[in-house]
C-alpha cells in the first residue's frame, strides 16, 4: 500500500492539472444549470428534467474524462520513458497499475461529488428543500461512480496494449455495448444451440451498465431497492477486479524496449 | 499603452464588430427560415430505434421529446393550424422513452382530442395514450378522470365515459368526485351542466396554469353558449308573436322580449341572420364556443339535448 498510494496521489495531481477536466467540469455544471431553463419551456417537468440533465451530464462527462484520461495514463508513462524511472524503484507492474487507477477513480469520484453539489443547489433552488425522493437521487449518484471504476479499469485495460486512438474506440464501443447489457441478456435467452450459449457468454463478460442505470426511476421519485444496490456494488467492484486483473496479467508480460 | 495591449485591444474590438455582423446575419437566416423549421420534422420516427440511441439515458431524451411536443403543439396552436400531424408520433416516442412521464399523458391527451385549431382533433389517439398511461400508472386517478373527459367532452360517449369515471372511482385515494360523475353521466350524459363540473375539476385540481387556462376558456365558453341559447330562445318567442322571423333586434326590443341589442363579452353587437339565428360578429375571438357561429361552422356538442 505504501509502494501504490504515492502513485496514486501523483496520478491525481497529474489528472487534477490537465486542463480538459476543468473543461468538462465547467460545461457539466453549466448543462445542470440550463436544465433549469430547459423545464420552463415544457410543461410540469422542470424537477424531472432537472435530474434527468442533471445525473445524465455527471455521468456522460464522468466516462468521457475516465476515458479520455484513463487510455493515455500508461501510455504516456511508456512514451515519455518515465516508467522505467518508476519501474527502477521497487515497484511492481501491477502495483504500478493499480495505484494510476486508484489515482484516476479518486480524481473521478471527487470530480462526480462536485457535479453533485452543483447538481443538488440547483434542485434545492428549483424545490425549495429537500425531500425523501431526493435520497435516491443519492444512489442514482452511487451507481454512477460504479459505472466510472469499472469504465476507468476498462480504459485503463486497453492502454495497457493498445494506442490512445485505439484504446478510446474500444472503450467508447464497450461503453456502448454496456448499455445494451440487458437486451444482450434477452437474446440469450431466446437464442438457441451453440449462439445460445455464446450469447450467454457475451452478455456476462461486457460490463452490465444498464443495472446501474436509476436515473429514470429516482427522476420519478421511485425507491432504488437495498438489494439492489448491495448486488450492484459486489458486481461493480468484482468486475473491476477482473477487469484489472487482466490489464495487470498483460502490463507484466508487456516488453517497452 | 503598450503594443500587446494594443493588440489585445484591437483584437477584441474587432471580435465584437463581427460578433455584431455574426447575429445580424443570423437573424436574417431565421426570417428567410421562418417557414422551414426544424421543429417539423421528426428525425428519427421509431420510437424503438431513439431508445436503443439513447444508450440508455432515456429520461434525457423523453424530456427532450416531450418539450419538442409541447412546442411543436404550441406554434400549431398559434398558428390556428387545422393539422398536428407529428403531435401523435412525438407523444409516442415521448411515452415510449419514459413510459412514467405523466405530464406527457394529461397533457398530451388534451392536445390530442381537442378539435382544430384548439387541437388536433383526435379524440380516438387520445383515448388510446390515455388508456397506455394507465397501464403504466394504474394508481392515478387522474387519468381515469381524464379518459371519462375525454369520451364525454370530445366523443360524447356517455357510457365509456361512466365506466371510464367508475374504473377511477375503485382506484385508492380516487377523488369522490369521480363516483358522482359516473353516476351523473349515467342519467344526465349531455347536460351543460355536466360539462360545467367536469372543467370547474379540472380547474380546481391542476396546479398548472396553461391547464387552468384552458379550463377558464371552456367555462366561458359554456357561459356564452348558455346567453346565446337564451338570445336564441329570445328570437323565437319574438317569431311566435309576430308570426314571421325578426328582421332586426329593433323589431325583438319593440317586443319586450330584450331590453336593448345583445352585445357579445367584448362589447360588439351579436349578429341576427335572415334566418333567425344568433351569430358572433368575431367567433374567434371566444374559443370553445359552440353556439353563435357561422352556418358553415356549427357544431352541436350534445345533439337534442339542450
Amino acid at each position: 500500500m505504501t509502494r501504490i498510494l504515492p502513485i496514486a496521489f501523483n496520478t491525481y495531481r497529474e489528472a487534477v492539472r490537465d486542463r480538459i477536466l476543468y473543461n468538462l467540469i465547467v460545461f457539466a455544471l453549466l448543462i445542470v444549470g440550463s436544465a433549469l431553463l430547459v423545464g420552463q419551456i415544457s410543461i410540469e417537468i422542470e424537477r424531472i428534467v432537472l435530474i434527468n440533465m442533471g445525473l445524465t451530464s455527471i455521468s456522460i462527462f464522468g466516462v468521457v474524462i475516465a476515458i479520455f484520461i484513463g487510455i493515455s495514463l500508461v501510455w504516456k508513462e511508456i512514451e515519455r520513458r518515465t516508467i522505467y524511472t518508476v519501474l527502477a524503484h521497487p515497484v511492481r507492474r501491477w502495483e504500478f497499475l493499480f495505484g494510476k487507477f486508484v489515482g484516476l477513480f479518486g480524481t473521478l469520484a471527487f470530480n462526480a461529488a462536485l457535479m453533485s453539489i452543483g447538481f443538488f443547489a440547483a434542485l434545492i433552488y428549483l424545490s425549495h428543500g429537500v425531500s425523501r425522493p431526493d435520497t435516491y437521487i443519492l444512489i442514482a449518484i452511487y451507481f454512477i461512480v460504479l459505472q466510472l471504476m469499472m469504465m476507468t479499469a476498462l480504459a485503463m485495460l486497453f492502454s495497457t496494449y493498445s494506442s490512445p486512438l485505439l484504446s478510446s474506440i474500444f472503450a467508447f464501443a464497450i461503453f456502448a455495448i454496456g448499455t445494451f447489457s440487458e437486451d444482450l441478456h434477452n437474446f440469450a435467452a431466446a437464442a438457441q444451440g451453440p449462439a445460445k450459449a455464446v450469447m450467454t457468454a457475451v452478455a456476462y463478460i461486457v460490463p452490465n451498465f444498464s443495472s446501474l442505470n436509476v436515473i429514470l426511476q429516482v427522476a420519478h421519485g421511485i425507491p432504488v431497492e437495498a438489494g439492489l444496490v448491495l448486488h450492484n456494488t459486489l458486481y461493480a467492484i468484482t468486475y473491476t477486479a477482473v477487469v484489472l486483473a487482466c490489464a495487470a496479467a498483460i502490463f507484466e508480460n508487456r516488453n517497452f524496449k | 499603452m503598450s503594443p500587446r495591449a494594443k493588440t489585445t485591444a484591437g483584437f477584441l474590438a474587432a471580435a465584437a464588430l463581427l460578433m455584431l455582423v455574426s447575429v445580424s446575419s443570423l437573424v436574417r437566416v431565421s426570417q428567410l427560415r421562418e417557414h422551414s423549421t426544424l421543429s417539423d420534422v421528426l428525425f428519427i420516427p421509431s420510437a424503438k430505434a431513439v431508445k436503443r440511441m439513447s444508450l440508455g439515458y432515456n429520461g434525457l431524451l423523453a424530456d427532450i421529446y416531450w418539450t419538442r411536443a409541447v412546442q411543436y403543439f404550441g406554434n400549431r396552436h398559434m398558428a390556428r393550424a387545422q393539422e398536428y400531424d407529428m403531435l401523435d408520433p412525438l407523444l409516442d416516442i415521448t411515452v415510449s422513452l419514459d413510459p412514467k412521464l405523466k405530464p406527457a399523458y394529461s397533457f398530451g391527451s388534451i392536445f390530442l382530442s381537442q378539435k382544430p385549431p384548439q387541437g388536433a382533433g383526435r379524440p380516438d389517439l387520445a383515448v388510446k395514450l390515455v388508456e397506455r398511461g394507465i397501464k403504466e400508472l394504474p394508481d392515478d386517478w387522474n387519468l381515469y378522470f381524464l379518459l371519462g373527459f375525454i369520451h364525454y367532452m370530445e366523443r360524447h360517449d356517455y357510457i365509456a365515459a361512466a365506466e371510464a369515471f367508475e374504473r377511477g372511482s375503485r382506484v385508492p385515494n380516487a377523488h369522490p368526485f369521480l363516483r358522482v360523475m359516473a353516476a351523473r353521466m349515467r342519467t344526465q350524459g349531455g347536460d351543460r351542466e355536466t360539462a360545467r363540473l367536469l372543467w370547474q375539476n379540472i380547474y380546481d385540481t391542476n396546479p398548472d396554469k396553461t391547464m387552468r387556462k384552458n379550463a377558464v376558456e371552456h367555462l366561458d365558453a359554456l357561459r356564452y353558449d348558455q346567453a346565446i341559447e337564451q338570445i336564441q330562445q329570445r328570437v323565437q318567442l319574438a317569431k311566435d308573436r309576430l308570426g314571421r322571423m325578426p328582421t332586426d333586434w329593433q323589431e325583438v326590443v319593440r317586443a319586450g322580449l330584450l331590453r336593448g341589442i345583445p352585445l357579445d363579452p367584448k362589447g360588439r353587437p351579436l349578429i341576427l341572420m335572415p334566418d333567425g339565428r344568433v351569430q358572433y360578429s368575431r367567433p374567434d375571438d371566444f374559443p370553445f364556443i359552440q353556439l353563435g357561429l357561422p352556418k358553415y361552422r356549427s357544431t352541436d356538442p350534445f345533439p337534442g339535448k339542450f
